[in-house]
């Protein structure tokens, strides 16, 4: 793994010539083993030097980017096996599948489905990046399918099995990054300098994991770097195990033939898009790069983009949302007054619940240190005096003509302490869960 | 030649018996990650529980209804088609209309529906209580009476209960279902509780709190992956318990399960959506490594059974 600032310091000229703007060699060594320095300051480092250190400082799993600009998407790069260890750092990317065989019509509206399943989540939208574009003989077809793909701003994977075509594909959608899929053993040689040539990613498909590292060794020594793999496993068991042992291979195996993301094809392993959707998930827990489905349906991709969301949620992040006040739904002066804590899981529960009653609401979220409601009322956090001051603080009153407070049912203790507190309000008790926001809302006066 | 790097077991999660006779369910037992069996096993394999609630629901959705729509009105008939029609191994009775903060049912009007599902089935029930302490503490208690013999899983224990319902679980002989707030040491620490108070370690379940598809789901996924890492690699005798997941309610709940797709058409047909958000979080919660998944809908149930069987199955 990463080296020592000594380790360092001995790949470098030791002449302390402050090129590099550091006084010392050994201090510009120090500074590159905590990151704070590149490699590329020191003009005199020799090239064995160099390629030592970038060795040495390699991610044991190579990120590597497919598409450009707004799709651009990244895939591989994580350094855990489990989230909790750190997070897991980059999403793997959902494909529809579209292939030479489908006619013009059901061409267009798979395009469109990557568009339309888009879906808003406070502060993120969820969305898939990906088309899969498959040649099964039909090359004409293929090709209009390529280039069809240029005109819309999705991430591209190009899967064909002829050499020939294969490059006139990457010819006319080179400028997108795509990810040529596959190399295999019989023409590993010509995809890998197309690859080069291109400079785009490249995925191998091998029979199983051994073959997949020859043909990974082989093409490091060409120089391709952006690889992705895939051991052909299409059983829901092997394609699982797999995905977990290439994982530990690299990280904890420091398998460097081994250290890239994967694709992953649900859409080969069931007829049906229930299970299908079922298989990756398996996949979105469990280490996936790319994961190739057979279509998107609103109810299919959906659940998956949350499992996702879930799953790379960092677990570093503070369980807390800012303080301040949250319109929902668009609401103006006459529209009911909520305070809450701002515990993140309460905040976004809260919210949703108000957003579904479709009601137009103002949501006050005070700072109770990432406590609960039940929990910062018994530590003191969430008493009349915090509640009352908040209130006259956070700028809501300049916002609503009413004078109306709904505090949650949780919180019903101190509903005399607020009432004290701000005189002239009319201080009401909401509901205790947040299921029953719609219905109280609903009914609000 | 590429030889797979794997990790050392040094525990073995405990089996537990649900049930009694011969429909009795153990769960539990496994020596490896979930479905990590290149490098251990999984004798039992992962089950899931039918929930079932005492009283006619009257906030589900049409399509989540429409299954038990002739028995829905009658917790018994409710489970026993569980059973004969759906094939369920498990009933998870869920006390619901007990909830002071909801119906606030009585206790002896519930221990009756308790009573009528208990003999109505031959399959082990796990009974879930209203998560309210005091209430719990002496409903809880009642339901482990009247399930003598029954060997039923009653829970969810807290820190603040424990010890009533307990008692009371250890002198009728029932597995309990240790609850702990989204946090390994405090699991820790309820187990070791119930330890202290003689329940043996064979009646031992984990409740880790379940949370649903897009509200809170990667709390629960990363306290049942530390649970199982402290129990399977850290010697954490104390965290080496099946663990449950009550996760029906949390993922029928959400707006996301609630919406018709005329409602928005981007969520696609509201039934499929919803039978995927509840198998989805479910293998979810399976890979993370529960033992138990509490389900509602035949259909997503049906699913995951699948999905678990092809996890598990030997031709390769
Ligand atoms: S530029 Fe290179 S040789 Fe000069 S001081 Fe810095 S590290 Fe040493």
């Amino acid at each position: 793994m990463a080296l020592t600032g000594i380790q360092i310091f001995k790949l470098l000229p030791k002449t302390n010539c402050g090129e590099c703007k550091y006084p010392t060699c050994l201090a510009f060594a120090m500074a590159l083993a905590s990151s704070k320095a590149e490699i590329d300051a020191c003009p005199y480092i020799t090239d064995e030097g160099r390629l030592q250190l970038s060795e040495a400082s390699a991610p044991p799993i190579r990120q590597v980017s497919i598409g450009s600009s707004d799709y651009e998407i990244k895939i591989g790069g994580e350094t855990v096996l489990f989230r909790h260890e750190k997070t897991f750092l980059n999403q793997p990317g959902f494909a529809i599948l579209i292939s030479d065989t489908m006619d013009d019509a059901e061409i267009e509206s798979r395009f469109e489905k990557v568009n339309f399943c888009q879906y808003d989540r406070i502060g993120t939208t969820l969305r898939p990046e990906l088309v899969a574009l498959k040649a099964t003989g039909n090359d004409e077809r293929f090709i209009s399918l390529v280039k069809k793909a240029i005109e819309k701003p999705y991430g591209i994977v190009l899967i064909c099995p002829i050499i020939s075509l294969m490059k006139k594909a990457v010819e006319i959608c080179k400028a997108r990054k795509p990810l040529i899929y596959a190399a295999t053993t019989e023409n590993v040689q010509e995809l890998g300098f197309l690859a080069k040539a291109f400079n785009c990613p490249l995925a191998v498909k091998g029979n199983g994991i051994e073959e997949v590292m020859h043909l990974t060794e082989q093409l490091t020594a060409m120089g391709v770097k952006d690889l992705v793999l895939d051991t052909s496993s299409r059983g829901v068991r092997e394609s699982f195990q797999d995905q977990i042992i290439i994982r530990r291979a690299a990280l904890v195996g420091k398998n460097k033939q081994l250290g890239f993301p994967t694709i992953t094809f649900p859409c080969e392993m069931t007829d049906s898009l229930m299970k299908e959707t079922l298989i990756a998930s398996c996949f979105v827990a469990k280490y996936a790069g790319i994961i190739v489905l057979s279509d998107f349906k609103g109810e299919s991709i959906f659940p998956l983009l949350l499992q996702r969301l879930n799953i790379y949620t960092d677990p570093q992040r503070p369980m807390t949302t800012e303080q301040g006040i949250y319109p929902i739904n668009n609401p103006d002066s006459a529209s009911p007054v909520l305070i809450t804590c701002n515990f993140s899981l309460t905040y976004f529960i809260v919210s949703g619940e108000i957003e579904n009653s479709r009601i137009p609401s103002w949501l006050c979220v005070m700072d109770t240190e990432g406590l609960s409601v039940l929990t910062a009322w018994a530590a003191g956090k969430f008493l009349g005096d915090s509640v009352g001051s908040f209130i006259k603080k956070c700028g809501i009153i300049e916002k609503i003509e009413h004078r109306k407070l709904i505090i949650p049912g949780y919180a019903a203790s101190i509903l005399g302490e607020v009432e004290e507190e701000l005189p002239g309000w009319e201080i009401q008790v909401g509901p205790r869960e947040a299921v029953h926001i719609p219905a109280y809302l609903k009914m609000w006066k | 030649m590429f030889e797979i790097s794997k990790v050392k077991y040094t525990g073995k999660i405990k089996e537990v018996t649900l049930g009694s006779g011969e429909k009795a369910v153990i769960i539990g037992g496994e020596t490896c990650y979930p479905f990590h069996l290149f490098e251990g096993e999984m004798p039992n394999t992962p089950k899931i529980a039918f929930e079932v609630w005492d009283f006619e629901p009257d906030d589900w959705q049409d399509w989540a209804i429409e299954p038990f729509r002739d028995v829905i009105g009658n917790p018994a008939a409710w489970a026993r088609k569980c059973v004969e029609v759906f094939h369920a191994e498990i009933i998870a009775l869920n006390l619901k209309g007990a909830d002071p903060n909801g119906k606030d049912r009585v206790v002896e009007e519930v221990v009756s529906v308790v009573k009528n599902v208990i003999e109505a089935v031959d399959v082990p029930v796990i009974v879930w209580g209203t998560s309210n302490d005091e209430k719990d503490a002496v409903l809880l208690r009642r339901v482990a009476e009247v399930c003598e013999g029954k060997n039923v899983a009653i829970g969810p224990l807290s820190e603040k209960n424990y010890k009533h319902i307990g008692a009371t679980a250890i002198a009728y002989n029932h597995p309990v279902l240790a609850s702990s707030p989204i946090d390994v040491n405090l699991a820790k620490q309820l187990n070791i509780l119930l330890g202290n108070l003689g329940v043996k370690d064979e009646k031992i379940l984990i409740d880790p709190t379940t949370g649903g598809l897009g509200y809170g789901l990667e709390y629960s996924y990363s306290v049942i992956e530390r649970d199982k890492m402290a129990g399977l690699t850290q010697e954490d005798i104390k965290l080496q318990y099946p663990i449950v997941c009550n996760l029906a309610q949390e993922i029928w709940k959400t707006k996301e399960a609630k919406l018709t797709q005329e409602d928005d058409p981007k969520l696609g047909d509201e039934k499929k959506r919803t039978i995927l958000l509840e198998s989805v979080s479910a293998m979810s919660m399976l890979i993370a490594g529960a033992d138990v998944v509490i389900m509602r809908h035949p259909e997503s149930i049906a699913l995951v059974q699948e999905m678990i069987k092809e996890l598990t199955s030997r031709g390769i």
